[in-house]
């Protein structure tokens, strides 16, 4: 492409600087920084109400925002006035009219994944992909979009008689059916179940060896950190941690070990800094240096010759961080 | 490899549309087929009811079967351009076709001329059916010498229920409210402008209201159609220029309030 508005492939894929959305009184976007490059995997991971779904549909063009910059593929996603909407919708009619509007252009390379369906019930699989490849300027092959999917075996099967997991599989497929360089995908997993949601994360690594950028948004955890290659937690309209899942982990510090000791245990020594429990009777050792604890903790229990029963060691996840982090972040609220 | 030469024209999209929102029509063979059946009901039923009265028209004396061809071939046109179109557009949208759609390439204006094409063909069929059945059952059959005029309050006829049906759709909140809202603001209008009773000595108030909206101009321009004692081309300038005026009304409300999404 030589458009004068195509990135190079230095510039990132999406670009946003203090964003900002406001509902009359009420904030949703409360000054947002982003930055995705191409072919990245970004996770935006957040509670439900956090302003993810309003950030994305700002980016996508649905919504217009208050404040910031937004730059997706060079491209300003905001719709323009309706005068000027008219003007390009007429000069698209005109055969050999040069330009089509700024907003095409910017649809034509972005593929959207919405919350919610939006096919027509009475085509079958393959021809409501043929429908959307057919509005793009450059689509990918049919087969190409019912491989990457999974779908290949209901390509006759009308969209009313497929299920919530083939249903959730066409969104995914009709937002790929462009060849989009750019893939949103909102809360794709949202209603599955364990198997349907391993097979839909296994799609979304098919579309990044597929060299496109995606950028998710999910409230599961496990989710972003299985497929992103970068997230961002956002709570209350804000950012509040950015970075691979290995390094927010990473944030979260200590490590926990848990054990529990026969039925009539006996005292443990203060120094260990274990906490008893008070139901189920389990210890509880919160450390940042996990090889010196258990170490003091097992030479302790072999001079003892006592048995560490239900013994485990863990690692902060990611879903401490998350809980620690939208913790704090209400907390400054008030 | 030139970004122009494989553009896709808006045209040809527009006509993909049609296409498209044609098959998927069809799919839905129940609701398609009452879609036809729906007005011949009604033409049979008042044939049935009044069918055989007299009834005085400018120039002499028909049966109300005269007045029921046309009246009914009016609120078919309505019933497809109008009824349908909005309730079209509410359900849509209600499903989130036309936000998925703004997601995408596809003009706004292609993906309701694909709508609106296909509520004129399966206008243009109702017409077709009510004239022959008029001719068979009930004898009642165009004039030649009106015949153009008939097509132009076709036309117009058809543009304006069209405009006026997204208008209304797009005043309409959300599907739950749809058919309340469309059926309220044409059902009544039916009764009061020459469609399923002729209005003789009706209220003052009653025929200034009828005045005001389109209805009672295209039915009263499609009686003159009729007519067998019309002894000219049989146009209607004034009924014509009130629907030219609701076709405008219809335009500027659907281009400047049009919604992709439900309101809740």
């Amino acid at each position: 492409m030589t458009l004068p508005t195509a990135p190079d492939s230095a510039a990132p894929a999406i670009e946003v600087r203090g964003l900002r959305k406001s509902y009359g009184r009420v904030e949703a976007v409360r000054g947002v920084d982003l930055r995705v490059a191409v072919g990245e995997v970004f996770a935006l991971l957040g509670p439900n109400g956090a302003g993810k779904t309003t950030t994305v549909e700002i980016l996508e063009g649905y919504l217009s925002r208050t404040g910031g910059e937004v730059s997706v593929l060079g491209f300003d996603p905001s719709r323009p006035a309706i005068k000027g909407r008219i003007l390009s919708g007429l000069a698209g009619l005109l055969p050999g009219m040069g330009q089509r509007s700024q907003e095409r252009r910017f649809k034509e390379r972005i593929g959207i994944v919405l919350q919610s369906t939006g096919v027509d019930p009475y085509l079958n699989v393959q021809e409501t992909i043929n429908l959307f490849r057919g509005y793009y300027p450059d689509p990918l092959p049919l087969e190409d979009v019912l491989t990457a999917t999974g779908l290949a075996e209901q390509r006759r099967v009308r969209v009313r008689k497929l299920s919530g997991g083939q249903q959730r599989r066409l969104d995914v497929a009709v937002g790929l059916a462009g060849n989009p360089d750019l893939l949103f995908l909102d809360e794709p997993t949202t209603g599955f179940d364990p198997s349907a949601r391993r097979d839909a994360w296994e799609m979304v690594r098919n579309l990044k060896q597929l060299g496109k950028t995606v950028l998710l948004t999910t409230h599961y955890m496990d989710e972003a950190e299985h497929l992103a290659d970068r997230l961002a937690i956002m709570v209350r309209g804000k950012i509040v941690a950015e970075g691979t899942p290995a390094e927010l982990v990473r944030r979260g510090g200590a490590t926990t070990i848990k054990f529990s000791l026969g039925t009539e245990p006996p005292p443990v020594p203060r120094e260990l800094a274990v906490e008893r429990d008070g139901t189920d009777g389990r210890y509880t050792m919160l450390t940042d240096t996990p090889t010196e604890s258990l170490h003091r903790l097992t030479a302790w229990a072999v001079e003892q010759d006592i048995e560490l029963e239900q013994l485990s060691v863990s690692s902060a996840s990611l879903e401490d961080v998350f809980v620690e982090l939208a913790r704090a972040a209400g907390e400054d609220e008030s | 490899m030139s970004n122009e030469c494989i553009q896709v024209s808006a045209f040809t999209l527009a006509l993909r549309q049609v296409r498209y929102e044609n098959t998927t029509f069809w799919r839905n063979p129940v609701a398609a087929i009452f879609t036809f059946v729906f007005p011949l009901m009604f033409l049979v039923i008042f044939n049935l009811i009044f069918g055989n009265t007299e009834m005085a028209l400018p120039g002499g004396t028909v049966t109300t079967s005269t007045f029921y061809v046309p009246a009914i071939t009016a609120l078919s046109v309505i019933g497809a351009c109008y009824t349908n179109v909005a309730m079209g557009v509410c359900f849509s949208r209600e499903r989130g076709v036309f936000k998925r759609v703004r997601g995408t390439p596809l003009p706004t204006w292609a993906l309701l001329f694909g709508r609106l094409a296909i509520a004129i063909v399966v206008a243009a069929i109702l017409v077709v059916i009510m004239l022959g059945a008029g001719a068979l059952f009930y004898g009642v059959t165009l004039p030649t010498n009106t015949l153009p005029a008939f097509l132009v309050t076709l036309v117009l006829g058809a543009a304006t229920f069209c405009a006026l049906g997204l208008a209304v759709a797009s005043i309409v909140p959300n599907a739950d409210a749809a058919p309340a809202i469309v059926n309220v603001s044409i059902l009544p209008l039916m009764f009061i402008s020459d469609i399923f009773i002729r209005m003789e000595d009706s209220p003052a108030w009653v025929t200034i209201v009828a005045d005001i909206f389109p209805v009672r101009h295209f039915a009263q321009a499609m009686h003159t159609s009729f007519n067998p004692f019309e002894t000219g081309a049989g146009f209607e300038p004034l009924h014509l220029l009130v629907m030219a005026a609701w076709l405008v009304v219809g335009v500027v409300v659907a281009v400047r309030f049009f919604r992709w999404e439900p309101r809740r």
